[in-house]
């Protein structure tokens, strides 16, 4: 897999002093986290958080248009934070996640590429962030201490975002919930300055911590309708690419529950023992990647654990019981894109109660064909009060036909 | 009293309601974009029946309603859900409801478990799109529906969008096709849109009715519907009031809202203009009068000289362009001066307009004038060059190329926007370098803008004038013409005026062509000699929106026009010898022209051709794929890889064998995988039994069951398949789940792509007769051997009780059965390219997947690329020929990295050139093409790309090979 490095653009140690790292918006709390950890190991990064129109155009402008929108946004705000005036053009460098497998996602990092040299802008560093060792930088490296603080850094996220989407929509004082993401963002990537506080011990300690300041939050007993969002991991989370959709939703009146980033990493993690147990490889690296699920799973034990302990909040689902629930729907080893997983959230969702689904993609994204899209009638056959609307983000796609379709869901939803 | 309010994408619809529930009033009037207005005034005329402080309960709906509800703080009711409730209250016991509007399709499943849908963002077949298709057709949307009642035929017509319609339709207008039965197939479109795109899995049957505006005025379109579902005078309902269903809905759902007054209610709507926002706006076209003069001025450079045919002695050269909606006539002088032109719509028929000018061209000919030749172009090429014994016919890049020449020799850019094509062309030392054109999704854009004109209700010229001076002219998208009408519906929520929107849809216009068509990132890109030219440019607010985008002055022809024509007198007149053939006056007053339709029986395509014969007894035969009509019997013996791999995969057939029947469905990775499962289960016993080729009826047979309308026709056809093997009343099918390919060591990886590896799993949720079989969808790779071996006993023994010996000896065969096809391929590849060279025949790599070798994939495009007299043969004839590229991408699919590979090997053989097949829709082709152009060019080569989908016209595929053989061929020249 590994690739030969001398037709890109090391990002060497010298760099690491000089250069300004742009990160594109991604996930917003877990993303400002992971930023502000790389803050810490003394790389000079920068979360991008701009948006408008000039992205997609910048976008439209650098990559195929018929690739697909996340790639075309991500690229769109990195390209246009570097003509933006803003940064050095001879210090700046960028960094993009890379997954690797047969989804045509594992190709951002290229199309970056491609993109920067029409631009001429071919002499800026590329950096993937990434935890399969596709590419390696010298300046940059994700030594197992980092990786451990990225991964505790999810379950915070996780749970911040979990936990605020439970108690934003009722807060009797609005705004509260939100300083409380605020301050926890701060806090928790403070703590990581002193290496003492990389125990599990200390992250269940926290964890158990914001579960019980958010569960102090006052809240109006209303009803609203809860509405689950699932889809293909980019655009179901960045607001950039879904249009505001948590904001609209929660101004149509509704609770909003987005399954957390936890998932998606066991996910990932387990399908490469999934891929050795359905075509064969070596056990060693079988040995190595369960070690990697099995932290990570710890992990999402001690959420659920804090949650239970300390408040009657929702749970977050057992990734186990995700993988059981997709059996009669999709095979384990369905794995491109975001695979079985999605096919795994709806069901989770409908079975929480929460029959209220919208399936966000991009257009044509090709995994969702099979998984998202192609799921959802048996899905409807199997649990008649499900509900599901699968939409299409891409440049072309308005927000009045986005939101129409919203609606018609949400109005079925009062049956 | 309950009110209404349905705001509908191109119309209002009000209906009032007593206490009772009785209608005091109705009203349904189309909007032309002024949605505030419309409604204003169609709720002032409610004073009749409402006074002032009469209270009245009121709730808006439809797709421009939402906006206008949020601007007035009006109730809103989603408009599904308000049919949902004039449906409960009118008739209780429908099952489905079909409703069409302006540019909405839905449809709602009431019984058997509740289910709607809406259109997708990439779906026409609405109201909006008979209206296009009528406008193309130049008849009203009532002749149209009185013209379907005569057919005798249908034809297939693309129905997944508008544009795809169109460019089916056109073709069949221009080779004689009837009226009469192009209106009928226009409304079978729309018919199978619904079923395609809206069922999606589920069976419409039971009481089914029919809502909207287009299926209450159209009687032909009910008509196919009622014919089309298998449904009779008691199961189909088109209930009084259909067109109001929606509004009912609306005035149902007021009930449990606030009551207000009549006079609050005009005051919140009329307030509600001054909500207005706009969201993505640019930069007035002009900002002052002065520069629109200064504009016009630097562009009335670019002329011609005219001189009056009847002052003119000396030979003369005819151009005719009989272009896709319009056709363009020329008569040149010796001294390239314009004698005699015409410019004007086709209606349809461009024989007849032809005819005409010629007969009027010819009356002013005196005999002082000799016509030495005549060229034709366009898409009415041949059928032009035939009806009037035209001497030459010239693809249209050429021609293009000739007359921009005329107007700047160093010309190295060329755009063209006619009617529905964008077409660039690069020049490099003096010959067509590359050509592009639009792809079927962002086609049709200067005849969008016609149609968008008329329906709101302007000539295309003053709505052209009106962008001139818009303030904020919208940001529109650039996608096909589907998307930009969402937009301006969205434009027209927030208040724009029809200025803005005629200044948004030329920028949207010049957007496409430059960053969807062209690709182009910046103006350094095009060269600093562009020359423009089409009908479309000849629009002011296009011309400068381009120049706008470029930020570069560039030169477009007075006779913009007229190019296409214009270069084919040109072109004539370079080649001209003698007198030219052209027919004579009396034989074109005698003129007749008949056509008929017949089904060619020459082979398997079982094409729909349409015969048109001439008084002159020449005959024009459309329709076909290949040559054979014109000279059946006689073969086509140049070597095409594309069927000699179809032969020798559909020469596998089952043996009888102690295990009985298994299916395969024959499509994707089968394509490549056929000879390895049809040895590994022929040794195991059983008789395969593959669903053979697919044809159109395949798609139709299973396209009830697509659940995603985007993905690509490939896995499309998969459903049909699965079908026809269910109706072959075979017990088992097995389709594996395959996420590797093999690996070939020429990648970083060995992937399939997501829908070649999971599509079984779609099958399997969605196609719901898979119930009266055994489906087998195991995950096998086939790229471990030993791993394979072990994996298949695990599932065969479990299934079949297969034991480990059978398994040993399965694996044998089908490893050995996939080695001997592999090099089989490379070896007929071999021989195709001796007998090229033996034969000093030019070589076409036709790249692509395995599956595009597929008949109704490809639509006999391998045998229109011989019939230019080319040797076909396939990347993985020659990608084991080079070793792993370095590449600008992530190389990790297998099929992908052939094409790689096959590209690299190409620009290694002088008489070699490469063109992709490219499915429309395929997510991953948008990184291979990019990639394998980069390859091709960096080394001088030619990048041809051509788009397929469901679309069974030739057309654009035509004009692309024959342009890179006429490239190909000027290049040689230049090079001595």
């Amino acid at each position: 897999m590994a690739e030969k490095s001398e037709d890109r653009i090391i990002f060497t140690k010298k760099m690491k002093q000089e250069y300004k790292i742009l990160l594109p918006m991604m996930l917003p709390i877990h993303f400002n986290i992971i930023n502000k950890l790389l803050l810490l190991e003394g790389y000079q990064t920068e979360l991008l958080d701009t948006v408008g129109n000039d992205i997609v155009q910048e976008g439209l402008k650098g990559v195929h248009n018929d690739t697909c929108y996340p790639a075309l946004l991500v690229i769109g705000q990195l390209i246009n934070a570097v003509k933006s005036g803003k940064y050095d053009m001879n210090k700046v460098a960028l960094l993009i996640t890379q997954t690797g497998g047969g989804c045509r996602a594992s190709n951002y990092i290229h199309l970056l590429r491609k993109a920067l040299k029409h631009n001429n802008l071919g002499h800026i560093p590329v950096i993937s962030l990434n935890l399969s060792g596709l590419e390696k930088n010298p300046g940059f490296k994700l030594k197992l201490p980092l990786i451990i603080k990225m991964v505790y850094g999810v379950a915070y996220g996780d749970m911040l975002m979990w936990l605020s989407n439970q108690t934003r929509p009722y807060e009797i004082n609005k705004g509260e919930s939100d300083l409380l993401v605020k301050k926890w963002e701060h806090l928790l990537t403070e703590e990581f300055i002193n290496p003492i506080n990389l125990r599990m011990n200390k992250v269940v300690d926290n964890l158990s911590l914001i579960v019980k300041e958010f569960a102090e939050i006052k809240l109006s007993g209303e009803k609203k309708k809860k509405v689950g969002i699932v889809g293909e991991i980019y655009i179901k989370y960045s607001p950039l690419g879904n249009n505001n959709l948590e904001d609209f939703l929660l101004n149509e009146n509704c609770e909003v529950i987005v399954p957390g980033l936890m998932d998606f990493l066991i996910f990932k993690a387990d399908n490469r023992m999934v891929d050795i147990e359905i075509f064969g490889g070596k056990r060693i690296k079988y040995k190595i990647i369960k070690w990697l699920e099995d932290f990570f799973i710890k992990m999402q034990n001690q959420m659920i654990k804090a949650i239970k302990e300390n408040s009657s909040f929702r749970t977050v689902a057992q990734f186990k019981t995700l993988k059981s629930l997709v059996k009669d729907y999709v095979g384990h080893g369905n794995r491109m894109g975001e695979g079985w997983l999605l096919t795994g959230e709806m069901l989770e969702l409908i079975n929480m109660g929460i029959n209220n689904i919208i399936c966000t993609q991009p257009f044509s994204c090709l995994p969702n064909h099979i998984v998202g899209k192609g799921m959802i009638r048996k899905i409807k056959d199997n649990n008649s009060d499900a509900n599901i609307v699968a939409i299409d983000y891409d440049p072309g796609a308005t927000k009045i036909n986005q939101e129409n379709r919203i609606k018609l869901m949400l109005a079925n939803a009062e049956e | 009293m309950y009110l209404g309010i349905d705001v509908g994408s191109t119309t209002v619809k009000v209906i009032l309601y007593d206490s009772e529930y009785n209608i005091i009033y109705k009203k349904y009037q189309r909007h032309l974009s002024e949605v505030r207005q419309t409604t204003m005034d169609m709720l002032e005329g409610l004073n009749e029946y409402l006074k002032e402080d009469s209270f009245i309960k009121v709730s808006l709906t439809g797709s421009a309603g939402l906006g206008l509800s949020k601007d007035s703080d009006l109730p809103f009711v989603q408009e599904v859900y308000s049919t949902q409730l004039s449906i409960k209250k009118y008739l209780p016991d429908s099952d489905v409801v079909i409703e069409l509007g302006g540019e909405d399709a839905k449809i709602i499943f009431l019984t058997n478990g509740f289910e709607f849908r809406m259109n997708g963002s990439c779906a026409g077949g609405t109201g909006a799109f008979i209206d296009q298709m009528a406008t193309l057709l130049n008849v009203s949307m009532d002749e149209l529906d009185k013209l379907s009642f005569l057919h005798d035929k249908i034809y297939t017509i693309a129905s997944r969008c508008g544009v795809f319609a169109k460019s089916d339709i056109q073709p069949l207008l221009n080779q004689g096709a009837k009226k009469e039965n192009v209106a009928a197939s226009i409304y079978q479109a729309v018919v199978d849109q619904t079923v395609a795109g809206l069922s999606q899995g589920r069976v419409i049957k039971g009481k089914v009715v029919f809502l909207g505006g287009p299926l209450t005025f159209f009687k032909g379109l009910q008509q196919r519907f009622v014919s089309g579902l298998n449904l009779d005078d008691e199961s189909a309902v088109f209930p009084v009031n259909a067109e109001y269903f929606v509004a009912m809905g609306a005035a149902i759902y007021s009930e449990n809202e606030n009551e207000i007054t009549y006079a609050d209610l005009l005051s919140k709507v009329k307030n509600s203009e001054n909500n207005k926002k706009l969201t993505n706006t640019y930069q007035p076209l002009f900002s002052n009068p002065e520069e629109y003069e200064m504009f016009l001025k630097r562009h009335s450079r670019n002329n011609v000289e005219r001189i009056n045919i009847e002052d003119y002695e000396g030979n003369a050269y005819l151009g005719i362009d009989a272009g896709s909606t319009t056709t363009k006539l020329v008569l040149i002088s010796d001294n390239d001066e314009i004698l005699y032109e015409y410019y004007g719509p086709n209606h349809g028929n461009p024989v007849e307009i032809i005819r005409e000018k010629l007969i009027d061209l010819l009356s002013l000919k005196r005999e002082e004038i000799v016509i030495k030749a005549g060229a034709v172009t366009g898409y009415g090429e041949d059928i032009i060059k035939t009806a009037f014994s035209i001497d030459f016919g010239v693809v249209e890049t050429i021609a293009h190329y000739m007359a921009a020449k005329h107007f700047n020799p160093k010309v190295n850019f060329i755009l063209d926007i006619g009617g529905q094509d964008i077409k660039c062309f690069k020049v490099r030392n003096n010959a067509i370098d590359s050509v592009l054109l639009n792809e079927a999704c962002s086609s049709g854009c200067g005849s969008f803008i016609e149609t968008y004109a008329k329906a709101l209700g302007y000539q295309v010229k003053d709505f052209a004038k009106k962008a001139i001076y818009a303030k904020n002219p919208i940001d529109l998208g650039t996608r096909c013409t589907v998307f930009m009408n969402s937009s301006i519906k969205q434009a027209q929520k927030e208040g724009a005026s029809v200025e803005d929107i005629s200044a948004g849809l030329s920028m949207s216009v010049i957007k496409n062509a430059l960053y969807k068509v062209i690709r182009a990132n910046s103006a350094e890109d095009l060269g600093e000699n562009i020359v423009v030219q089409g009908g479309t440019f000849l629009n002011d607010a296009i011309l400068r929106s381009f120049e706008i985008e470029l930020k570069r002055e560039v030169i477009r022809p007075e006779i913009a026009g007229l190019m296409g024509a214009y270069g084919s007198a040109l072109y004539a007149k370079s080649l001209a010898k003698g007198i030219s053939s052209l027919i004579s006056f009396s034989e074109l007053e005698a003129f007749t022209q008949s056509s008929t339709n017949t089904i060619c029986t020459l082979c398997t395509n079982k094409c729909h051709l349409t015969i048109n014969e001439f008084a002159n007894g020449k005959k024009y035969i459309s329709g076909n794929r290949c040559d054979r009509p014109y000279e059946a019997g006689k073969k086509n013996n140049i070597p095409n890889l594309f069927k000699i791999k179809r032969k020798y995969l559909f020469s596998l057939k089952g043996i009888e064998g102690k295990r009985g029947e298994i299916g395969i469905p024959m499509g994707l990775n089968m394509y490549e995988n056929l000879p390895f499962w049809h040895g590994f289960l022929t040794e195991l016993g059983f008789n395969v039994v593959h669903s053979g080729h697919s044809s159109r009826k395949t798609y139709t047979l299973g396209q009830h069951t697509i659940p995603s309308d985007t993905v690509c026709y490939p896995a499309k056809l998969m459903h049909g398949h699965i079908e026809k093997l269910i109706d072959s009343g075979i017990g088992h099918i097995f389709y594996p789940c395959m996420t590797y390919n093999f690996d070939e060591n020429i990648g970083d990886n060995n992937y399939n792509c997501p829908v070649v590896a999971y599509y079984p799993e779609l099958l399997e949720a969605n196609v719901r007769r898979l119930d009266q079989v055994t489906f087998h969808r195991p995950y096998f790779g086939l790229h471990r051997p030993k791993d394979f071996e072990k994996k298949a006993y695990e599932y065969f023994h479990e299934h079949f009780n297969v034991t480990k010996e059978e398994i040993k000896k399965a694996c044998k065969s089908a490893y050995e059965a996939q080695e001997k096809y592999r090099k089989f391929i490379i070896e007929e590849g071999k021989k195709a390219i001796s007998h090229a060279r033996d034969n000093n025949l030019a070589i076409v790599v036709l790249a692509g997947r395995p599956y595009h070798i597929d008949l109704e994939i490809n639509h006999g495009i391998d045998d229109l690329i011989t019939s230019y007299n080319n040797v076909v043969i396939t990347e993985d004839c020659v990608s084991h020929l080079v070793g792993k590229q370095k590449l600008a991408i992530l190389n990790q699919w297998t099929y992908h990295s052939r094409m790689y590979n096959a590209a690299t090997y190409v620009t290694t053989q002088n008489d070699m050139q490469l063109i992709q097949l490219v499915s429309f829709g395929c997510g991953t082709d948008a990184i291979t093409t990019d990639e394998i152009r980069r390859i091709l060019e960096e080394k001088g080569k030619f990048y041809t790309q051509l788009k397929i989908d469901e679309i069974n016209n030739l057309g654009a595929a035509k004009i692309r090979i024959r342009s890179l053989m006429a490239a190909i061929q000027a290049k040689e020249y230049s090079n001595g």
